[in-house]
């Protein structure tokens, strides 16, 4: 089924995807395109067919719950765009009131 | 002594003992072949000369005090998903420049343990998704048997260094074809392994139940060296398994007395060249004259292979790339009014075109409303997948097809219809839905010398037989991965 440009904002949207001109012209077209063909999976019946998630049978591995070293605080801010204080700093979050 | 580059790891391993050459010296002949021929090539995105000192320094060493392992001193080049702590990884990505990890994923950091010496990191299609390396947000890498035509994808800067002699070893990462197809088009060794086989830990995550880390080698025996020493449960990766499996004890035992399965949807395969046909044919003409008995399989639901992949990949890539927010690594458009314009303009800036595609595929097929008619389905249609393999299992030891339906197309010649560049992928993904290890070998050469690559598929966890029958028909066939020529 074709994919319109609402649709496509709204996808973007999810994705927190920007778009720039020409965006949702382009989107609309290749993913309908790309759609039409995964559209022949409606011609299986799998009622009756369980979903796969995974193909092996490892499956709830747990570990003992023992503290371990990690990253330290220098390291884990090393590759940030912004660090304040030992802090990753963003742009605001909520608009003023 | 360009004839360095061209050894296989047994060959220079011996070789290094005998004190032909050292270590050293042999990383300075794959340094000078680079730079001799990269520039055209194009293979690598970066080298790490910091590293490559260093680790040669202790390969002589440990050849010195009679350190027997095979890949020691062994040059060796990374896909660059993989993270090597303190060396720029961006997975091809503009969104990761500069990203350098604060630690090595243990598949390259197992091969270090083993004593590999790193070159440098390989270019691929941004986030491993392409099937021609064009995608990559840096530059294309050029076939070496063909400088005007792709060498595959997504690791087909590993393959091209493998191919063209700068690297003996590369490692790469197959998430419907990513390790197989690129070998298959630059005529070396490729092995996607079992999911599961090899630890995750320090890979950039595309599709996780999808992702395998695995091996671009010369020779079936290499790849089964470096698989070995790789392999095996990790506490980092919890898919990570610790089933055993010797790749090497049975390796040149044969085909006598084994059944290997012909599936008929992958012999005829839309878009199947002849050339590339005729090569599977005498394949199969080789393997029936080892004593291989050959028998028709079916895996009927082929033709829903790649609509049901191209759900549940970009879905699991929507939901992973998620993290590239600008926030703890990587470009960041830091000036914006708020968080949300912060992420949607780093977003639209550092992803290109294909992976933003994809995120809004998966993130459509995720989506309230499409999830069960998408995401559902496909999973349901990867179960009928995964039961067609195991049925044709029952009734063979390996699959054998061709790796890819064409030899390596012009660069530039798909880029503008996705379809046509999944459809690269057609014979490989379902090994990859199925969990299946599966290992690309050179099976001779077009008219114009152009690769072509033989797929064997085995069982879950049965590297030993797919690798075996690898190692069978380079024996019967004659037919061997060669270095690309260059003047």
């Amino acid at each position: 089924m074709p994919l319109s440009r609402d649709e496509v904002r709204h996808v973007a949207m999810l994705a927190r995807l920007g778009l720039e001109p020409g965006d949702e012209e382009f989107y609309a077209e290749q993913l309908s395109g790309i759609l039409e063909h995964i559209d022949r999976l409606q011609q299986l019946n799998t009622d009756d067919i369980p979903p796969t998630a995974q193909v092996v049978e490892v499956a709830n591995t747990l570990r003992e719950d023992v503290p371990r070293p990690g990253l330290s605080q220098a390291e884990a801010l090393a590759n940030a765009p912004v660090a304040v204080d030992g802090f990753f700093r963003v742009p605001s979050i909520q608009e003023e009131a | 002594m360009s004839d360095l580059t061209e050894l296989t790891i047994r060959e220079a391993a011996k070789l290094l003992r005998l004190h032909s050459f050292s270590a050293a010296e042999l990383v300075t002949a794959h340094i000078n072949l680079i730079e001799r021929i990269d520039s055209r090539v194009k293979a690598f995105l970066r080298f790490t000369p910091e590293l490559w000192e260093k680790q040669a320094e202790a390969a002589d060493a440990r050849i010195s005090s009679g350190d027997m392992g095979p890949l020691v001193g062994i040059p060796m080049a990374v896909k660059d998903v993989l993270c090597v702590r303190g060396v720029e990884t961006t997975a091809g990505s503009q969104i990761l420049r500069g990203f350098r990890p604060p630690y090595t994923g243990t598949a390259a950091s197992r091969l270090f343990d083993a004593g590999a010496v790193m070159l440098g990191v390989t270019n691929c299609d941004e986030f491993a998704m392409g099937s021609s390396t064009e995608n990559s947000g840096y530059h294309p890498t050029h076939n070496p048997w063909s400088l005007d035509r792709v060498p595959g994808g997504s690791s087909g800067g590993s393959a091209a260094a493998v191919a063209s002699g700068e690297a003996m070893i590369a490692l790469g990462t197959d998430t419907g074809g990513s390790i197989r197809q690129p070998a298959a088009l630059c005529g070396v060794v490729g092995m996607k392994p079992t999911y599961g086989r090899v630890s995750r830990y320090g890979l950039i995550a595309f599709a996780s139940s999808l992702d395998q880390i695995g091996p671009f080698t010369r020779s079936v025996e290499d790849a089964a060296i470096v698989l070995d020493a790789m392999a095996g449960h990790d506490p980092l990766d919890a898919t990570s398994s610790n089933r055993p499996n010797d790749v090497l004890r049975d390796l040149e035992a044969g085909v006598k007395g084994m059944k290997l399965g012909v599936p008929r949807e992958y012999y005829d395969v839309e878009g199947m060249e002849p050339v590339v046909k005729a090569a599977i044919d005498k394949a199969i003409k080789n393997f029936r004259d080892a004593g291989a008995e050959i028998i028709d399989v079916t895996l009927p639901h082929t033709d829903y292979g790649l609509a049901a992949y191209y759900i549940i990949a970009p879905a699991e890539c929507s939901s992973n790339l998620a993290r590239f927010d600008g926030v703890r690594y990587g470009m960041s458009e830091v000036d914006a009014q708020n968080v949300t314009e912060a992420y949607m303009r780093t977003r639209r800036r550092g992803f290109g075109t294909e992976v933003r595609r994809r995120v809004m595929l998966g993130t459509y097929a995720l989506s309230s409303g499409y999830y069960d008619a998408y995401y559902l389905k496909a999973q349901k249609v990867r179960t009928l997948i995964k039961r067609d393999f195991d049925l044709a299992f029952e009734k063979c030891d390996a699959i054998i097809s061709a790796t890819s339906p064409t030899v390596a197309f012009p660069i530039g010649s798909k880029t503008q219809d996705p379809l046509s560049m999944y459809l690269c992928d057609v014979l490989t993904l379902g090994g990859n839905l199925a969990g299946l290890p599966g290992i690309s070998v050179p099976c001779g050469m077009s008219e114009d010398l152009l690769p072509i690559g033989l797929q064997i598929m085995a069982p879950q966890w049965r590297e030993d037989v797919a690798l075996r029958v690898g190692r069978a028909y380079e024996v019967a066939s004659g037919v061997k991965a060669e270095v690309a020529p260059f003047v």
